[in-house]
């Protein structure tokens, strides 16, 4: 943390003892904006849903669903696979972007443009190009191979690992940028004395990079963790939670069961993955308030 | 000998990597220049390229796109509402917090940071729930309301930690001088501040421009939505317009990304440095 609280700054002010001095009442004034707006539209909203959830036998209902179950388990194979092999991708791909060309600087440009557009038109794009009779990655297989590719959102698994892959898609680039500038905090001068000393690459990585990175790199995961348990687009636009309701994640379950109007399931799916977000933004709050 | 061998490395990722990352991007382009019928052919780039989409969506030829240019300005001014109001409630909030020392502000902070990093998505539906009660629904302040709790959050997070490397001389010196708080803020404070205060105004309007969950829970009517609800609305009917929702996507996903990179500079210091901290 760059500052802590400056003691000393406050006794410099001398405060008038009968009323509250104008930097006093113009801090709260200035607060008040954020308050009342915390207040109207978080804490009224959160307090109302815990109420509506209030029953336990909404989550006798909810985890008797097997829609429900099975969205647990999607969440938890996108938060280990989608998550492990983005970070990593990251942390390689960075080490890549730091290479001085001028060509890697213009694909630096291009490769933060999934980060940079907005979510919907590029789902639906990669929509298209999975559809089975007519998307381009099946004439693709059909050119090649002669063969009839497969029907990509119509078989859980697939589906699935394709809404991973577009959730890899847009959030790689950013990841990546936090990466690269973790990588170039780390001293030239390390690689120099290891380089003279002969050391290998993978050596160089194993000794300086990994140390160096692994707490931004532990940071980033459980952030990256925290958002992609509230990815609802990357799924919901890509395979709308079918086929058969198989692929819901916790994002988009909790959706679906308000639209059919069954709004409290859909508060009991919130409460019940609080044991999964809580730890998750415990250690995020305890990090950034160091 | 070893540089050719080194470049030829790096082109064997760059390559894929350039590949992965513009195919989707390609494939929409692709499908907005090419006519109803060669859509469906699967090629990589269409015998008679036609400009013929781009008409129709600009002219509301079709009646999925009645209200384009409606929709449009409800995308854009929503998004200006969210950026200049989360911007006042941010500054204000981070000015108070971090130089006026107003009692309680770490622990406001910490409300916010908590906010910001419970998941938008499920905070959506108690928000829905309450918009409701507020008489809000179907109103698009119900939308530039909720995206603005959204985005304060880290806006007063990232104003905050900037605000922090100001120099306190400047503050003792202004209240000696006998200056107000008022002066102090919009005189000393906003101008140091500019380059934080144009990142976070920034990253207020792109998210409530590219928002679409929250757009298509509170708003319904075809004229009070936003271009980002009317494209998912296609994928409503089976015989949709795929090269037009195309198009659409496409002229939709221009502004922001033309702004990110014209702001691209301010957008990195501003906000990824905020983003991580080790």
């Amino acid at each position: 943390m760059s500052t802590l609280a400056l003691p000393q700054a406050k006794s410099l002010t001398p405060t008038p003892k009968t009323r509250m001095s104008p930097w006093r009442a113009w801090g709260l004034i200035m607060l008040a904006p954020y308050m009342l707006v915390f207040v109207v539209f978080v804490v009224y909203p959160v307090l109302y849903g815990l109420w509506l959830a209030r029953s336990p036998s909404n989550y006798v209902a909810l985890f008797d669903d097997p829609i429900f179950d099975n969205a647990i388990l999607n969440t938890l194979i996108f938060l280990f696979v989608a998550i492990n092999l983005k970070m990593i991708a990251a942390l390689l791909l960075s080490g890549f972007f730091v290479n001085a060309r001028p060509w890697i600087k213009w694909l630096s440009v291009l490769f933060i443009l999934p980060w940079a557009v907005p979510s919907i038109p590029t789902i639906l794009s990669v929509r298209f190009m999975l559809n089975p009779e007519w998307g381009v990655v099946n004439q693709i297989i059909f050119r090649l191979l002669g063969e009839d590719g497969p029907n990509w959102l119509n078989d859980r698994w697939l589906a699935l690992s394709m809404a991973m892959l577009v959730h890899i898609w847009k959030s790689l680039p950013f990841w990546t940028m936090i990466m690269i500038a973790g990588r170039l905090a780390i001293p030239k001068d390390l690689y120099e004395a290891a380089g003279v000393d002969g050391a290998s690459k993978v050596q160089q990585f194993k000794y300086i990079t990994w140390p160096s990175m692994k707490q931004l790199y532990l940071t980033s995961t459980i952030l990256s963790m925290i958002w992609t348990l509230g990815d609802f687009n990357s799924v919901y636009l890509l395979t709308g939670g079918g086929p058969a309701d198989l692929t819901h994640v916790l994002a988009t379950i909790g959706i679906r069961y308000l639209r059919l109007d069954q709004i409290n399931l859909s508060m009991a799916t919130i409460v019940s993955s609080m044991p999964l977000v809580l730890p998750l933004v415990y250690f995020m709050m305890k990090r950034l308030s160091r | 000998m070893k540089n050719v061998v080194t470049e030829a490395k790096l082109l064997l990722i760059g390559i894929p990597v350039a590949i992965w990352t513009l195919l989707p991007i390609y494939n929409l382009f692709v499908f907005s220049i090419s006519s109803k019928d060669e859509v469906f052919a699967g090629r990589i780039w269409p015998e008679h390229p036609t400009l013929r989409n781009f008409e129709t969506v600009l002219r509301e030829q079709h009646h999925f796109l009645g209200h384009f240019w409606r929709q449009l300005g409800n995308s854009l001014l929503i998004a200006i509402a969210v950026g200049v109001i989360t911007l006042l409630i941010a500054t204000t909030a981070a000015f108070s917090i971090s130089r006026l020392k107003t009692r309680g502000g770490r622990t406001v902070l910490n409300l916010a940071l908590f906010t910001y990093f419970i998941p938008a998505a499920f905070l959506a539906v108690p928000m829905y729930k309450a918009m409701g009660v507020y008489g809000l629904l179907d109103n698009q302040w119900a939308l530039i309301l909720a995206m603005i709790t959204i985005a304060s959050p880290y806006a007063i997070w990232v104003l905050k930690q900037a605000s922090d490397k100001l120099p306190f001389e400047l503050d003792e010196a202004a209240r000696i001088d006998g200056a107000s708080p008022l002066q102090l803020f919009v005189l000393v404070y906003l101008p140091l501040m500019a380059p934080s205060l144009v990142a976070v105004g920034i990253y207020a309007l792109l998210l409530a421009w590219n928002e679409y969950l929250y757009a298509f829970l509170l708003l319904s009517k075809p004229e009070d939505i936003t271009l980002a609800v009317a494209l998912g609305q296609f994928l409503s009917a089976d015989d949709s317009p795929w090269e037009l929702l195309m198009t659409t996507g496409l002229l939709y996903a221009l502004p922001p990304a033309a702004i990110y990179y014209v702001f691209k500079r301010y957008m990195q210091t501003g906000l990824t440095a905020g983003a991580v901290k080790s």
